[in-house]
């Protein structure tokens, strides 16, 4: 279970609310609302006050890669550094766990892409392909929360509900998620709870957990 | 072989005339260098002509003190150097001195070597120690701020790329090890070129005055190959701890990508 304790992303106010396993919850807000920001800060990317607990563990008792690991952030624009797509892939903390070539095979396949493109020059990708090659990328080495900023961006109708039903088996898996999206039928298809982001100032309307003082470190659930 | 013939006054004017021709073509072409050009060829007559009497000043002393404090002048000059040849600096002194000390750190650590090498007496001569100071702080001041540069240049065009690594698990040092490489290589190439060209190109700077001054020229070449391999090591290690430097001062120990501790480029 994911559980955000005050972090304030400012302008914002201090948000509080928690994600149980297998539960979605939808940050809404406007372009600039700071819901990008607030996924970057839980995934520890930027610096923000307050605390994120893992199942009772606070993000400062882990080293950042390795919470980074476990709380995985995916930005809306994919990014590619290399030649080839299989190249920017997460190397595998652990051999003996990492996952098989099938797991990734049968990712891809759910996701339409022909494998042949993980060896293909990434820029002669379509930008659909990136993109859905980067979510592979985002859960091939099953984070325990993901963190998804406008996931479907830039993908067309087909595309997206394939997107959308790996979103659904990784809720059912027991994931965490947090999804910035600008799509509100994608919020009603997918989303348990809702945070909105609204202009600075003004509370949002869901804040599920309460406001008490409960900021020391180690607080458990 | 003759001796070393000294240069009078009239001889440096007459060679002057070339810069006012340079001056001249700059006019006709309308270049507006002649300005820049004027203000150069000053500087250069002034600066050289005050470190000339600064040496001989210094030569005739036997008080080490005053060999310190040109080096001391020196370290402070080095180091401005490399800052001001910085597009986007990073912000706070103490940044600033640590990314850039490795200019002349690096020098002054392949300048004793040298000197063990030499063997001069006293070991602190300083007609030994200061010029090949400059020499080697001059080139890894080079490198220094070439590495720099490339490194904070390549952070902040490459942000996204570099957080992306870092969201997938990468620690600081696996989101920057291509911006690094880069960067190395960026600080390293001068003076890999200047090696390979040695001699074919151009008759290096100290074989040329010490041939001139008489020196048999296979001495001369002895003395260059030293100064070249300890150029290459000196700047070698300023490149090196300058670009870990860089890496770290614009990261935090989570792991972040800190462009917030970069100023605004300058022109």
């Amino acid at each position: 279970m994911l559980r955000v304790d005050k972090i304030l992303v400012a302008p914002l106010p201090p948000l509080s609310f928690t994600v149980a396993n297998g539960e979605c919850l939808a940050v809404e807000g406007p372009s600039g609302s700071g819901k990008s920001r607030l996924l970057r800060a839980i995934a520890d990317l930027e610096a923000a006050r307050g605390h994120v607990f893992l199942d009772g563990a606070e993000r400062g008792e882990m080293r950042a890669p390795a919470w980074r690991r476990l709380v995985r952030y995916a930005a809306t624009e994919p990014m590619w550094w290399t030649e080839t797509a299989r190249a920017a892939f997460p190397p595998p903390p652990n051999p003996a766990r990492s996952p098989t070539s099938s797991a990734l095979a049968g990712l891809l396949a759910d996701l339409a892409l022909d494998p042949a493109l993980l060896d293909k020059p990434v820029s002669d990708l379509s930008t659909g392909e990136r993109q859905r090659l980067a979510f592979a990328r985002a859960v091939i080495d099953s984070p325990r929360v993901l963190l998804l900023d406008e996931p479907t961006n830039g993908l067309d109708a087909a595309s997206q509900a394939r997107v959308e039903i790996l979103i659904q088996r990784e809720l059912k898996a027991g994931r965490s998620v947090v999804l910035a999206s600008h799509d509100a039928l994608q919020i009603d298809r997918l989303a348990d709870t809702r945070l909105q982001l609204a202009r600075p100032a003004t509370l949002p309307r869901a804040t599920p957990a309460s406001d008490t003082a409960r900021t020391q470190r180690g607080w458990q659930p | 072989m003759t001796a070393y013939i000294p240069l009078s006054v009239i001889e440096l004017a007459l060679a002057s005339i070339l810069v006012v021709a340079n001056g001249m073509i700059s006019v006709a072409y309308g270049l507006r260098l002649e300005r820049s050009l004027a203000v150069a060829s000053l500087r250069m007559v002034l600066q050289l002509g005050i470190v000339a009497l600064a040496l001989k000043f210094i030569f005739a002393q036997t008080n080490p003190v005053w060999t310190l404090l040109f080096v001391t002048i020196m370290a402070v000059a080095t180091i401005a150097e490399v800052i001001m040849r910085q597009e986007r600096r990073l912000k706070g002194w103490r940044a600033l001195l640590l990314s850039a000390s490795p200019a002349f750190l690096a020098g002054l650590v392949t300048t004793l070597i040298a000197l063990l090498l030499i063997q001069p007496q006293p070991w602190y001569a300083p007609r030994f120690l200061l010029p090949i100071l400059g020499m080697l702080v001059g080139n890894s001041l080079s490198g220094v701020a070439l590495v720099l540069d490339t490194i904070t240049g390549a952070a902040s065009r490459e942000r996204r790329v570099i957080e992306a690594r870092l969201a997938l698990g990468a620690t600081r040092h696996q989101a920057f090890e291509d911006i690094l490489r880069r960067g190395l290589r960026t600080g390293l190439m001068p003076v890999l070129n200047g090696m390979a060209a040695a001699g074919i190109v151009s008759l290096p700077g100290m074989m040329t005055g010490q041939i001139l001054a008489g020196v048999d020229p296979v001495e001369a070449a002895k003395y260059q190959i030293m100064i070249m391999f300890l150029i290459a090591g000196a700047t070698a290690i300023g490149v090196v701890a300058g670009g870990f430097a860089a890496v770290h001062l614009l990261t935090d120990e989570r792991h972040r990508l800190r462009l917030d501790r970069l100023t605004a480029p300058s022109e």
